[in-house]
């Protein structure tokens, strides 16, 4: 814009950034990238001689409650981050679950860098987005060992390319996190959720599809067969609304008519966040020792149909029935059908939990067609040229 | 003024060859332009200072002519320029002499709608509002909302991740989208995502959204679709200084509403926008917030009686709620045709769109102020308080060079200091050519070598959208030598 050359803008390494860069840089074999390893258990297990650990970053940099922002270190156990926030009645608006009882690690260790490293999200991403959806800004050091960063500290902004998205959901991949800036939302004064008893998955399907296309901002949506352990005594079609405490009573009561089923129960405020949680920590699923995970992602009206083509599997739904959460035999067959049923409803799936045996020798997530293969090598190399991050943890060979 | 680069002669000697070769790419002759008449409406796009004849102009109508004209430019090294509707306001689609646009207004079809899982499949070159107006019949809408949105095509809002009015609640493009359909600089047709949320694998979708055509062509979108609220109504409220306005929007913020608007206006906006709209706006207020809450009359109350009573606390100059959908128009009437309001009195003018920490937007209207008063130029400030993003329009005369250039300078330094307390250059615009030679300001080099080395993972030979978000001489380190 103008011909008065600025001062170039440094980014100063911070020392602990620094000497991860400094451990990328000597490295002359693969590094195992992770955080507090609570979901080392997805995608395939890396190979690796050393570990880089962004784990011993810790801490709050900023949090303005006024300006919606809060930055951490990436090592920052998020338990932390959502205490902080509770003080001033704020939280993370995707809700990232705990899948430490669904992985078998210790509860509340995972940090705030490993929820964006894997792009989780709860039931809220349905209605409020996804946990790269509120990722303003990143700190990474680099396979090359440079410490880069990319948006920053405010709401809107769409300089340069956008490589918050692209770390987000890279499992160290791409670099190793050292720090991650969310936009967060006051949290709601009341919750009430719509529990509709005994529905199929088809037809809890129908009416969660009427009430995502309700005006009364529902933001979750799920269903839970029969017999788990958040539904014991039969089938539940769950509707959430988050809002004001008068606003909750007046859409639940309004909603619930409108659907058809008046005499649904309404769960009030602690039993909704109670049953939430559980879904959100798929605390559905009851896994067998030695069993898999998948997730599946679809459009919401094929979920059903990805649940009964599994044979064997058993499984739940969540964002309205986009979201399958599925466990079975850690077979290659069953394997073959998860991917079978994801791609026959034109969706997605993720290896999410399996003996090493089976996560070594699948496909842990589609494989993408050649072209974008291809330039997701070329990406990998922009910033990992020696292939030393993470290896093979989400696609086979890079 | 931005340089651009000189033309290829090698690829200027060609011309006849290019042209004939897009004709046998497109299946309507017409659809390829090289006579200078018609190619002059392709010279300029919303940042109309800058203007640059284009070689050709090519309009495809499906994605397969649009593949086939990427094979014919890669292979014959022709650069590429995509265009929507033109209405980039930083310059994303301005031509290049020895470059080819592919416009995708052509392509303006509304393939389908799936309310079930509400989500809809539209082709590049379809309005933003067009796809509002094709589902608001069944109580549906598209979300992100520019200022351009009854002309701006959705194809060109993926490009630059465009906001709107109404991103505090819903947010920007990026966030409700959830498949692409791409071509890729070698004419390779991709989809990205598709009727699911959050795929597997390295999210493309995020890195494309607000790539600003560096990367790859989008001819189709999958954009989520949301059920309309019961209703929405606005309130006015008018304060003595921009100080106190500011300490207004943070106790609105810290009170845990979050209203679906939220829009400050300083007083030459306020008096601009009056003139133009007769919106009875308050002339002898410092600022001014327009605030909207959605949901049915007695929440729509409850949450306006909220929010008045946060506003009293601030001692208002005057607070108006809308007590019915044509006055919550005719609130919203003035700030629609801001940028109307500013053309009736300044010939031209330029909008910046920084973005800052809201905590900072007192000190940095003050020191706007001043610059105005140095620079000699008149701004009027109206920014999205909530999430602070701001748009000074600086007002100047095009036809006095000295004039644009102090315009150019004033803004460069507006910019500038967004990003000395904590912000960024660009909220929603994009940086195009605009802001290009700026990006050092905000990045390390290495950290734009970075970029550029993921723009070259997309595009080895660097033909796609050319001189664009990277500042020039050191991009041409990027490219290709044989190139």
């Amino acid at each position: 814009m103008t011909p008065t050359a600025p001062a170039a803008r440094g980014i100063i390494p911070t020392p602990a950034e620094a000497a991860i860069a400094a451990q990328v840089v000597a490295a002359r074999e693969p590094l195992h990238v992770r955080g507090a390893g609570s979901k080392a258990g997805m995608l395939r297990p890396v190979q690796a001689a050393g570990t880089v650990s962004a784990a011993g970053l810790s801490g709050i940099g900023l949090y303005a409650p006024k300006e919606l922002i809060i930055s951490a270190l990436a090592g920052t156990p998020l338990h932390e981050i959502e205490t902080a926030l509770a003080a001033h009645g704020q939280h993370l608006i995707a809700e990232p679950p705990d899948l430490s009882g669904l992985l078998g690690t210790a509860p509340n260790t995972q940090t705030i860098g490993g929820v964006v490293a894997t792009n989780l999200s709860g039931p809220r991403r349905v209605a409020w987005g996804a946990t790269r959806d509120h990722l303003m800004g990143v700190r990474a050091v680099t396979g090359r060992g440079e410490v880069i960063h990319s948006g920053g500290r405010v709401l809107k902004n769409v300089t340069g390319l956008d490589l918050c998205k692209l770390f987000a959901g890279s499992h160290g991949t791409l670099g190793v996190l050292t720090e991650a800036t969310m936009k967060v939302l006051p949290a709601p004064e009341d919750t009430g959720t719509i529990a509709v008893p005994g529905l199929d998955a088809a037809a809890a399907v129908t009416v969660l599809s009427a009430a995502l296309g309700s005006p009364y901002g529902v933001s979750g949506a799920a269903w839970l067969p029969a017999g788990t352990p958040l539904s014991p005594d039969g089938s539940l079609t769950l509707i959430r609304i988050e809002d004001f405490a008068k606003s909750v009573s007046y859409r639940t009561g309004k909603l619930r008519a409108e659907l058809g089923y008046p005499k649904a129960d309404i769960l009030d405020g602690v039993a909704s966040r109670a049953l939430w949680r559980g879904v959100r920590d798929v605390r559905a699923l009851t896994v067998a020792d030695g069993d898999a995970v998948w997730r599946v992602s679809t459009r919401p009206s094929a979920g059903p149909g990805v649940l009964a083509a599994v044979p064997g599997a058993s499984g739940f739904l969540d964002w309205g029935g986009g979201l399958i959460w599925l466990t079975g035999p850690a077979t290659q067959a069953t394997h073959r059908a998860v991917e079978a049923a994801a791609r026959a409803a034109r969706g997605v799936w993720t290896l999410m939990r399996a003996p090493d045996s089976l996560r070594n020798t699948v496909d842990v997530v589609p494989p993408e067609p050649a072209p974008l293969a291809a330039i997701a090598r070329r990406v990998k190399a922009a910033l990992d040229p020696r292939g030393i991050l993470n290896p093979g943890r989400i696609y086979a060979g890079f | 003024m931005i340089s651009l680069p000189d033309p290829k002669p090698d690829v200027m000697a060609r011309r006849d060859a290019i042209v004939a070769g897009l004709r046998a790419a497109v299946s309507d002759e017409e659809g390829v332009i090289a006579d200078p008449i018609r190619l002059k409406p392709y010279e300029t796009d919303g940042l109309s200072a800058y203007r640059q004849m284009p070689l050709a102009v090519v309009l495809p109508e499906t994605t397969e002519e649009v593949a086939a004209v990427m094979r014919f430019c890669h292979a014959n090294g022709v650069r590429v320029v995509p265009r929507g509707a033109g209405t980039s306001l930083s310059g994303g689609a301005l031509p290049l002499a020895d470059a080819v646009v592919v416009g995708l207004m052509r392509m303006n079809q509304i393939l389908d709608v799936n309310y079930p899982d509400r989500c809809a499949t539209v082709q590049a070159g379809v309005t933003n509002i067009g796809i509002t107006n094709a589902v608001a019949d069944d109580g549906f809408f598209y979300a992100p909302d520019p200022s351009s949105q009854l002309a701006c095509m959705i194809g060109g809002n993926v490009n630059m991740n465009s906001g709107g009015a109404h991103c505090l609640k819903y947010g920007v493009t990026a966030n409700n989208l959830l498949g692409l359909k791409i071509v890729t600089v070698d004419g390779e047709i991709l989809d990205i995502g598709g009727e699911y949320l959050d795929a597997a694998g390295y999210d493309w979708l995020g890195l494309l959204t607000g790539s600003e055509g560096q990367l790859a062509l989008v001819t189709e979108v999958v954009v989520r679709i949301l059920r309309s609220p019961e209703g929405a109504r606005a309130m006015l409220v008018a304060f003595s200084s921009n100080e106190v306005a500011g300490a207004c929007v943070d106790s609105i913020i810290s009170s845990g509403i979050i209203p679906v608007a939220l829009e400050f206006m300083d007083r030459p906006a306020i008096h601009a926008c009056e003139a133009f709209a007769h919106a009875g706006y308050p002339l002898d207020a410092e600022a001014m917030l327009i605030i909207e809450v959605e949901g049915s009359v007695a929440e729509q109350d409850d949450l306006l009686a909220r929010l008045s009573d946060i506003c009293n606390r601030h001692d208002p100059i005057s607070l108006k709620v809308s007590q019915s959908a044509e006055e919550s128009l005719a609130i919203w009437k003035g700030r629609k045709g801001a940028f109307g309001a500013i053309g009736r009195i300044s010939p031209d003018y330029l909008c910046m769109d920084g973005t800052i920490p809201t905590s900072q937007l007192p000190l940095v209207l003050r020191r706007i102020q001043e610059m105005s008063d140095s620079y000699g130029l008149k701004v009027a400030n109206i920014f999205h308080a909530g999430d602070g993003n701001l748009h000074p329009l600086i007002m100047f005369d095009a036809n006095d060079p000295a004039s644009f250039q102090k315009a150019e300078h004033f803004g460069a330094d507006i910019l500038r200091l967004c990003v000395d307390v904590g912000g960024c250059l660009t909220g929603e615009h994009g940086v195009g050519v605009e802001k290009r030679d700026l990006m050092p300001y905000q990045f390390a080099e290495h950290e734009l070598e970075q970029q550029r080395r993921i723009k070259s993972a997309f595009d080895p030979g660097w033909l796609l959208n050319p001189s664009k978000v990277f500042p020039l001489q050191a991009a041409a380190q990027s490219m290709p030598r044989a190139a």
